[in-house]
């Protein structure tokens, strides 16, 4: 028999807060953390606006900043997410004397993180230098000049995608089996999924699993504007998100970091910490469609949904509450709706289905992890978040999104949902513990 | 609880020594080096100009008629990627729709895949003009990138450089329906997706799985990136064939090159219901974390390398002395190749005196997100040939490194085989390969 896998901490940076409880107040509140963009001049793109973290210093979670003083915004953003979890966990960071009961050997991290920003100001200006228009070439020389005199290598490295996790590495001293993994929006959703798999099969006791990710930058902005995949509701920020409406124009750009510590039921009754939820079911699939657009059917996400129900040993008739990925593009939430409907079957208009995206915007690929605390708490709390601005409803979804306000209902079993440019597809099945 | 063995059925490899898994081997064997001069790019003013780029192929060779379009969407790993999963499919004889779609013999819900990719550099030749119409009084003009610059950049530009790109183009060439995941851990993450590949068949979620790895570390950004680190080679200049030196006492650091590596794993039943070739089992993974404050190297004495050993061995239910041959991460970065040295020797107690060990960076250069699936390859085929080639540039073994480097090539019945991997970041893996029974 497989170890059940239950989750005994919690933490969250996100543009709602920067802990899980002031965050969890502000989604019930409905509140929005759009605003125009502050981290650099965004005043001329489509999109000027976007949902940042702010006010935030990862020094608050270390004793030994120094060691981090490199991180990129996303390693900064998993410092302080992972120490609010492993505070809850009971698990002890930095001290090369752990006085937790877990074996450092049996303790991994699993996360889905994105790549840190490039140094703006020096890519751009080596570029302005090692350009020749005349010749409409690179003159490498000039480039390298610029470059090599300007980049600083700290900053170069922390641009990798497997830096939150080695942050996360330093702080806790984890030597448990340590992944990064990086599927476009779907990415912590996967790290959840595959974690909790790494603790049934009986490699780790304990995973600290999650997602850290920034993408706004001048680039990231740019690549997504190019896409046309962000609002450009530049007049009204705090309403731009509005998944499943009819006049919805596509996703605010978010950042943040969540993390949950995942544990083998039969650690964390050893050590005695209390369990907050169990993790019950995972199901991932690829869509092999097309690398721009989702399947029409939503066929990837139906296959991941049936999996993870599947894994989970549940009928779709279980489920009480869909955390969906609901971005408020077009797309993306025409499909879900039409997976959801294939899936849930007479049942699915009976399931409150809450895009939180409508309030903290989209964290890329630390989204899905911030999404799943969002079900755990739903499943405490026995209420579920409101899906913010959705005044004109779209007539062809007409599932129950929870409109604009948070509501109180028997939550026992939450799915999150995450899908990913690509047909990237991850689902994950949240349980009270009993 | 489901645990099925798991088997290599399908080899996929593009090098500098050529385009295919026989063109890597034959070239290995032969002690060939594809090191050299920089082409993609002029290297001037560069500390290290040396790599390890592939020979000239043709895309569209690779890519089935009706997704050709798809080919301005490619950034090169995505490329190196289809090439290499295009003679691991092919050579499993599984027939996928990419490569028969009138003879399709796999169900596409039952295949997964799991590749590692690496940073992927955008191309900064095709940025540069959306830049430089963004210029005000000779600086950078953030506004003036918003108003027109941006403008110039082609609307898709994005997808060709999410990491996980990799895996999307190759499973809809292929319509790879089931499990998806790409790993980021930069020199680690071959090692880690195909273990991450074997657990998701192990736990039946699929019955197949394409693993492996694939980067294209020859781009100036990531050039740089090396030379800034202090991680490549920055004499031997004239003589490229003789420039990485993995454990050699005049190792003067790593060379970083491109190339993919796919592998087709199978559930045991699986393949023998159908009568593949098996070439190999995958016997245990292993992984951990080295623990750094200069998280750029491997921490002194390699201790999380030691435990990603220890761990895949344990998987494997082998001891140290059942190991035959050692493929470890070796890149010719003094410190790492010392500190990785020791590690191996810790986690090998007396055994590792006698297992021979064969670095193949020297070689193959560092290919980051590739090496650690090109290993593999290259274990599976020394352990079908019987043979383990010479090491190469290790000719004084450095102060320290009391490994059993092969400095001629030897017949060798190899049972078993270990692969280790390390990164900057500090994520390690290790992979004990078994021959079929």
């Amino acid at each position: 028999m497989a170890e059940r896998v239950v989750i005994t901490g919690m933490g969250i940076v996100c543009p709602l807060g920067h802990d899980v409880e002031t965050v969890w107040a502000g989604m019930l509140a409905g509140k929005s953390g759009m605003a125009k963009t502050t981290i650099f001049d965004a005043s001329t793109f489509p999109s000027t606006f976007d949902a940042e973290v702010k006010d935030y210093d990862f020094a608050k979670y270390t004793k030994r900043p120094e060691l981090h003083k490199h991180g990129n915004r996303g390693s900064g953003f998993a410092i302080g997410a992972a120490a609010q979890a492993c505070r809850q966990a009971g698990i002890d960071i930095e001290t090369d004397e752990p006085a937790d009961g877990v074996e450092r050997s049996r303790l991994g991290i699993y996360l889905g993180a994105g790549e840190g920003s490039v140094d703006n100001d020096v890519f751009f200006a080596a570029l302005v230098e090692g350009w020749n228009s005349e010749k409409n070439e690179m003159d490498w020389g000039q480039w390298a000049k610029v470059a090599f005199g300007c980049m600083k290598p700290m900053h170069e490295l922390e641009q990798e995608p497997n830096m939150p996790a080695a942050h996360i590495a330093m702080l806790t001293g984890s030597r448990g089996p340590t992944r990064s993994c990086l599927t476009a929006c779907a990415a912590s959703t996967q790290a959840a999924g595959e974690a909790m798999m790494t603790i049934r099969r009986g490699d780790a006791d304990i995973m600290i699993a999650g997602g850290a990710h920034s993408m706004i930058h001048p680039l990231g902005l740019t690549g997504f504007n190019r896409l046309t995949a962000l609002s450009t509701r530049n007049e009204s920020p705090e309403t731009a998100s509005r998944p499943f409406s009819a006049s919805r124009d596509g996703f605010i750009l978010g950042e943040g970091a969540a993390m949950l510590i995942f544990e083998s039921l039969s650690s964390a009754k050893k050590r005695g910490v209390e369990i907050l939820a169990e993790i019950k079911g995972y199901g991932s699939s690829a869509d092999a469609f097309r690398v721009t657009d989702m399947h029409e059917e939503g066929r990837g996400a139906i296959q991941a949904i049936n999996a993870a129900l599947a894994d989970a040993g549940i009928s779709y008739k279980d489920i009480d509450h869909i955390n969906a990925h609901g971005t408020s593009t077009m797309e993306n939430d025409s499909i879900e709706t039409r997976a959801i409907k294939a899936v849930f079957k007479e049942e699915a208009k009976n399931i409150p289905v809450s895009s939180v995206k409508s309030m903290f915007g989209h964290l890329i690929g630390a989204t899905g992890a911030a999404e799943l605390i969002t079900c755990v708490l739903a499943i405490r709390d026995n209420i579920v978040p409101p899906t913010m601005n959705l005044n004109d409803p779209d007539p062809d979804l007409d599932l129950d999104y929870v409109p604009n306000k948070a509501r109180k209902c028997q939550v026992d079993i939450a799915m999150n949902e995450s899908f990913g440019f690509g047909g990237q597809n991850n689902v994950v099945i949240i349980k009270r513990y009993e | 609880m489901n645990s099925a063995r798991v088997v290599i059925t399908g080899l996929g490899a593009i090098t500098l020594l050529g385009l295919t898994v026989s063109d890597m081997w034959e070239g290995l064997c032969a002690g060939k080096c594809g090191i050299g001069k920089i082409t993609a790019f002029d290297p001037v003013g560069f500390s290290c100009k040396l790599a390890g780029e592939v020979p000239g192929y043709k895309i569209q060779h690779y890519v089935p008629k009706s997704r050709r379009k798809s080919v301005k969407l490619m950034s090169r790993d995505i490329e190196l990627a289809i090439i290499a999963a295009n003679e691991a499919l092919t050579g499993s004889g599984l027939v996928t729709k990419g490569i028969d779609p009138e003879r399709v013999n796999i169900d596409p819900m039952r295949v997964a895949i799991n590749l590692g990719a690496g940073l992927i550099s955008c191309d900064l030749v095709e940025l540069a003009p959306a830049v430089a119409a963004s210029v005000t009084a000779g600086k950078f003009d953030i506004q003036k990138w918003g108003k027109d610059g941006l403008e110039l950049v082609t609307p898709l530009w994005l997808l060709k450089y999410l990491p996980n790109m990799l895996a999307c183009h190759v499973g809809i060439i292929h319509d790879i329906q089931g499990p998806s995941n790409t790993i980021t851990c930069a020199e680690a993450a071959a090692h880690l997706a195909i273990g991450e590949a074997a657990r998701i068949i192990a736990r039946g979620a699929s019955d197949i799985a394409l693993a492996g790895g694939a980067e294209a570390k020859v781009n100036p950004i990531i050039m740089i990136r090396q030379c800034l680190l202090k991680r490549t080679i920055s004499e031997n200049e004239n003589d490229p064939a003789a420039a990485c030196r993995p454990f050699d006492a005049d190792a003067g650091g790593s060379v970083f090159g491109e190339g993919a590596g796919m592998v087709v794993l199978e559930n045991i039943e699986n393949a023998e219901r159908r009568g593949a070739k098996i070439y190999a089992e995958v016997a245990g993974v292993g992984a951990s974390n080295n623990i750094n404050p200069s998280y750029e190297r491997l921490e002194p004495g390699g201790k999380g390398t030691q435990i990603a050993i220890e761990k895949a061995l344990a998987d494997a239910q082998i001891g140290p002395e059942d190991l035959d041959l050692i493929i470890p991460h070796g890149t010719g970065q003094a410190d790492d190749d010392l500190a990785e040295a020791t590690a191996i020797e810790a986690a090998l107690d007396g055994a590792a005196a006698e297992t021979p060990v064969w670095p193949t960076k020297s070689m193959l250069s560092n290919t980051g997100a590739a090496s650690g699936a090109l290993d593999v390859i290259v274990a599976v085929c020394a352990m079908t040939n019987g043979k383990i080639p010479a090491a190469k540039n290790c000719d004084r073994k450095a102060d320290g490194c009391n490994l059993n480097i092969i400095k001629q090539a030897q017949e060798a019945n190899i049972n078993y085989a270990l692969c280790c991997s390390y990164t900057y970041g500090g994520q390690t893996a290790a992979v004990v390969l078994g021959k079929p029974k």
